[in-house]
Parts: structure tokens; C-alpha cells; sequence
């Protein structure tokens, strides 16, 4: 299974980057207006020409591609327009801040998910197990963005509780308690999305659990329910739970897109916002790039993790 | 039993009153996205604007039903378009068999795994505040799920035993698959492409919400919602409430409308689309 994926992730890639060259070269969108913005008017036809010679855009577009490929190879991955930096200076300060957000939403995501679920399935028909389930359907059906909007304004503007945009107020120093202040909403925001289909999950694998013949027979031998449930019905359910987590990355990243946005958190996801809004090429098109590797990095690993966790699926599979 | 038809009733009532509202409410007032009347900007819910005014003066009542109008129109576009591609594609890989299949399920677990809205950013940046950009967009992601199930029910059914003697019989290939195959795969893809609707409505109002999507003046529920981004701050709610009610009723019914015509085709749980 983890081979087939890995087998499965470089004509991934490529194929997603070759996609979007194609897609750009068909497109109205014109990269030397791009790459010489208010000068494009200004310049003559002749010193366009030159620059577009000079760029290499007057070249088919697999040409480029062919010049784009063999400089990442090669570790230079242009420079954006929109910041007017180098992309691999872009995305090495903003990097860190998307993974500690995507970070600390998933791992409290995670740890909603299994308490809830596992006190639901637990007291089962109980006031939580009766509140969770409509509560996680009315959940999916409102998209990220309008959660962390109603977020911002109940509890930043109503209640004036928590900050609502940036990484520190306004001139303040970067600092932890800052950064923490700051996270909280977006962070909150992006577990509460992802919720509802992870505690779900665990909910019915547990349930389904608690049925089997070995949770039956450890109850038969008198073990305390809290035995019962943590160490014998709890590890049976966590199986699917984390190839779900892995189903569901792409949608973390989707919502991280959303979230930064809305609370201006000036990560990855934030930049490809920022790259597409002002067709910034090199950076759109390695962002993509990067995002689709993270991805499959991580579906391999809840892979991995999966063959870790159950003897009984063997690793070639 | 019971609950799914309950579920079906609601689910019917709830999007027709939507549809209803959508299509009667622009066409009654007739007024046009462009006119902008900023004495009347920003006011709060009242009898004469029941939803308030946005930040040009524009009464929300209206522009929530034209939004609604333009995402859902967009979303069963992008419905019937990936589950037209997806039939397809899953039917001919069925039929081709050998190689071929599997090359395009491979193609079909690459698709999967490329997060969808990724995609349409790229896409829609390069053909900006294009409508068949964004169309395109979200049907060329969504096909994949269709196809997998129309891939899995024509292969159960090539084995079955009448379609065996329906060809034994001497019965063309065309007339088998006229006969036997569309029958059994078309409500199957009808379902898929209603659980797909939700689908698109997010996307394209995601998509609209980036700032990427339709331009501001053209009333979509995702512009709708980028502008309540600004006047929130100015303590507008009511430019995020009914926008977003909006958005969140269409969702639940269409979902409700699905899950109940799913569950009577008996298609596997799986087969559910998650966003």
C-alpha cells in the first residue's frame, strides 16, 4: 500500500505541474504583463520582445516547462512578483506559521474527536451522544470561511475576547504569548471544521466495537468498563480514524487556505491566495506543487502509521 | 423507512421554497446588481429591507435570492458536467478493461489526491472572474467519485446472468449497454450528481469568496459573503447572517434530498462525497 502510493506521487506531481503550464499557456493570462506590470503600457512593442527573449516567454510553453523543472532540480525556484522576494524565501518564512496552525488545529481536531467520539459511543443516547451527532451534520454543512467569519464576529468583535487578524497587535513585538493570543481563533476555527467528520468516525468504529466478541468476552471477565473501552475497544476503532485523518489532509489544507485568509495569518496558504489573486506565477505554480507533495507526504504517513498500528495488514499489500 | 422519507419530504420542501425564492424574489424587484444607492448604505434589517442593505445600498433580500440563484444555477451545471464526465469515463474504463482501466483509475486516485480547491485557484486565477473557468474548474475535479461508482456497477453487472444471455442471444453491444447497463447505472449516477451539489455551491462560493470567483457586483452567495468580510467590522451582521443562512439551507437540503435518494438506490455509505 505505502509503495503503491509512493509510485503513485511523482507522476502525481508531474503531472499536476505539467497541468498547470498547460493551463497557464492556454490562458488570456500573459506573463511578461505579469512579469513588467504598469511598465507592460509604457513599453514599446520592440523592448517587449526584447524582455520577452530575454525571459524565454516567447518560447513554447513545454520549453519553459523543461527550463522550470531543471532549475528546481536544481534548488532555484524563481522569484515572486507579488512579494518581491524569492519564492524560496517566501515560502521559508511562511512556511512555519502554517504548520504550526495546521498543526495545533489537527492535533486538537484529533484530541476532540477522541474524547467526544469515544464518550458518545460510550454513553450512548446520553445528552452529548444526542447533542454530537446534529450538531457535527449541521457543522458539515457550513463552509469554513462562514465559520471563521461568525468566529471573528462573535468572539473578536462582540465579545472583544480574542484577536482577529495578523500574528501580534498592531506594532507589538513578535513574541509567544503574542503568537498565542493570535492563534486561538484561526486554530479553533480550523479543528471545528474538520471536526464533525473525524468524531463521527470514531463514534461509529466505536460503536461497532463495543459489539465484537472480544469487547463482549473482556466485559464477561468482570474488567472495569474503563479497561474495556480504552484498551480493548478503543485500539480497534482507532484503525479507520487515522486512514480518515489521512483522507481528510487535503480538506485541512483547503480549509487552512480559508482561515488564513480570513484571519490574515500570513502563512503558505495566505500566499497562495495573494499568488493567484495577482497571478504570480512562480509562486503559484510551486505552491501547488508544494502543497499536492505535502499531501501525498501525507496520506503515506497515516499509510505507514496504519501498517504500524495493525499486525495483520502487511506492508506490501 | 419512515425517517428517510421524512428526510426526503423536508429536504424537497425546504429546496423548492429556496429555488422559489430565488428565481421570484430578483425577477419581482428587477433590479440590477449595478445600481448602487449609498444614501441607503448599510442599514440593519427593517420592514422595508427585511435582510438590511449592503455596503452600496443594495437591499440584501433581493441580492441573497439573486446570489442563491447564480450558485445553485453554477452548482447543477458543474453537477450534471462531472457526472456526465465521470459516467463516462468510469463506463469506458469498465468496458476497455485490461491496461486501460487501470491506467485511468490510477489517473483517478491522482486526481483524488490533489486537493480540488488548489486546482481551482490556479485555474481561476488564469482565467480571471470567468464563469466557465469556474464551471470547468469544479467539474474537472469532481468527476472521479462518479466514476469509481459507475466503473464498479457496470463490472458487477457485465457478470450478471441475463446480461450473460442477453449476449448470448446474439444482442449487439450497443443494444446490451442501451438495454442492461444505462437502466442500472443511471440512477446511480442521478444520485451522485445531487450529492455533488453541495458540493459545487461551496466551491463557488469559495472560490468567489478568495476574491477569485465571480467580480463583486455579480450577487453570488460567495461575493455576497466576501463583502459581509468588510462590513462585519462596521458591525453589519446581517450582511453574514442571511447570505450565510442561505448558503447553509441550500447545503442541507440538497444534502437531505441525496442522502434519502441514496439510501433507496442502497449504494454503499462510502459512496457519500465528502467535501
Amino acid at each position: 500500500m505505502a509503495a503503491r502510493r509512493l509510485l503513485l506521487a511523482l507522476p502525481v506531481l508531474l503531472g499536476v505541474s505539467v497541468a498547470v503550464f498547460a493551463a497557464a499557456a492556454a490562458s488570456p493570462f500573459d506573463p511578461l504583463a505579469g512579469y513588467l506590470g504598469d511598465r507592460y503600457l509604457t513599453a514599446g512593442q520592440e523592448v517587449q520582445d526584447r524582455i520577452a527573449g530575454e525571459l524565454g516567454t516567447d518560447r513554447a510553453w513545454w520549453v519553459q516547462y523543461g527550463w522550470w523543472l531543471g532549475e528546481l532540480l536544481t534548488g532555484d525556484l524563481g522569484t515572486s512578483r507579488s512579494y518581491a522576494q524569492p519564492v524560496a524565501q517566501v515560502v521559508a518564512e511562511r512556511l512555519p506559521w502554517t504548520l504550526l496552525l495546521v498543526g495545533v488545529a489537527l492535533a486538537l481536531a484529533v484530541v476532540l474527536a477522541l474524547l467526544l467520539g469515544t464518550w458518545s459511543a460510550h454513553r450512548r443516547g446520553g445528552w452529548v451522544d444526542r447533542l454530537v451527532t446534529p450538531v457535527c451534520l449541521l457543522v458539515q454543512a457550513v463552509p469554513p470561511f462562514v465559520v471563521a467569519l461568525g468566529a471573528v464576529s462573535v468572539f473578536g468583535l462582540a465579545l472583544g475576547w480574542l484577536p482577529v487578524a495578523g500574528l501580534t497587535d498592531a506594532g507589538a513585538e513578535l513574541s509567544a504569548g503574542q503568537v498565542a493570543r493570535h492563534l486561538v481563533l484561526p486554530a479553533a476555527v480550523l479543528a471545528v471544521s474538520q471536526l464533525p467528520w473525524l468524531l463521527l468516525n470514531v463514534r461509529e468504529s466505536l460503536l461497532r466495537a463495543l459489539a465484537e466478541d472480544h469487547v463482549v468476552a473482556a466485559r464477561a471477565r468482570g474488567l472495569s468498563e474503563r479497561t474495556v473501552v480504552l484498551r480493548h475497544a478503543l485500539p480497534t476503532a482507532l484503525l479507520p480514524f487515522v486512514t480518515l485523518v489521512g483522507a481528510r489532509l487535503p480538506e485541512l489544507v483547503v480549509g487552512a487556505v480559508l482561515v488564513e485568509e480570513v484571519f490574515s495569518w500570513p502563512g503558505l496558504a495566505q500566499a497562495v491566495v495573494t499568488s493567484a489573486v495577482e497571478v504570480d506565477f512562480p509562486l503559484l505554480a510551486f505552491l501547488t506543487l508544494l502543497t499536492t507533495a505535502a499531501v501525498l507526504l501525507g496520506s503515506l504517513l497515516a499509510d505507514v502509521a496504519y501498517v504500524l498500528l495493525d499486525p495483520r495488514v502487511s506492508a506490501d499489500g | 423507512m419512515a425517517e428517510r422519507r421524512g428526510r426526503l419530504v423536508a429536504g424537497v420542501v425546504l429546496l423548492a421554497l429556496l429555488v422559489g425564492y430565488a428565481v421570484v424574489v430578483p425577477w419581482a424587484a428587477g433590479v440590477d446588481d449595478r445600481v448602487t444607492d449609498f444614501a441607503a448604505a448599510r442599514q440593519g434589517p427593517s420592514p422595508a429591507h427585511p435582510f438590511g442593505t449592503d455596503s452600496a445600498g443594495r437591499d440584501l433580500f433581493v441580492r441573497t435570492a439573486a446570489g442563491l440563484r447564480v450558485s445553485l444555477l453554477v452548482a447543477v451545471v458543474c453537477a450534471v458536467l462531472s457526472t456526465v464526465l465521470g459516467a463516462l469515463v468510469g463506463a469506458l474504463s469498465a468496458a476497455a478493461g485490461g491496461w486501460a482501466d487501470r491506467l485511468v483509475m490510477r489517473l483517478v486516485d491522482g486526481v483524488n489526491a490533489v486537493p480540488h480547491l488548489l486546482l481551482g485557484i490556479v485555474l481561476v486565477a488564469l482565467y480571471r472572474g470567468s464563469l466557465v473557468a469556474i464551471i470547468a474548474s469544479i467539474a474537472l475535479t469532481h468527476w472521479t467519485q462518479v466514476a469509481r461508482i459507475v466503473r464498479a456497477e457496470v463490472l458487477s453487472l457485465r457478470d450478471r446472468e441475463h446480461v450473460d444471455a442477453a449476449v448470448l442471444a446474439g444482442a449487439g453491444r450497443w443494444w446490451v449497454t442501451r438495454r442492461h447497463l444505462l437502466p442500472a447505472v443511471l440512477p446511480q449516477a442521478l444520485v451522485a450528481a445531487t450529492l455533488l451539489l453541495p458540493h459545487a455551491v461551496w466551491h463557488e462560493s469559495t472560490l468567489s469568496f478568495l476574491g477569485l470567483g465571480l467580480p463583486p457586483h455579480r450577487a453570488s452567495l460567495g461575493t455576497l459573503l466576501e463583502e459581509a468580510r468588510s462590513s462585519l467590522l462596521l458591525g453589519g451582521w446581517w450582511t453574514l447572517v442571511f447570505p450565510a443562512l442561505g448558503l447553509v439551507l441550500a447545503t442541507l437540503a440538497v444534502a437531505a434530498v441525496g442522502s434519502a435518494l441514496r439510501d433507496r438506490a442502497a449504494l454503499p455509505r462510502r459512496a457519500v462525497v465528502e467535501l
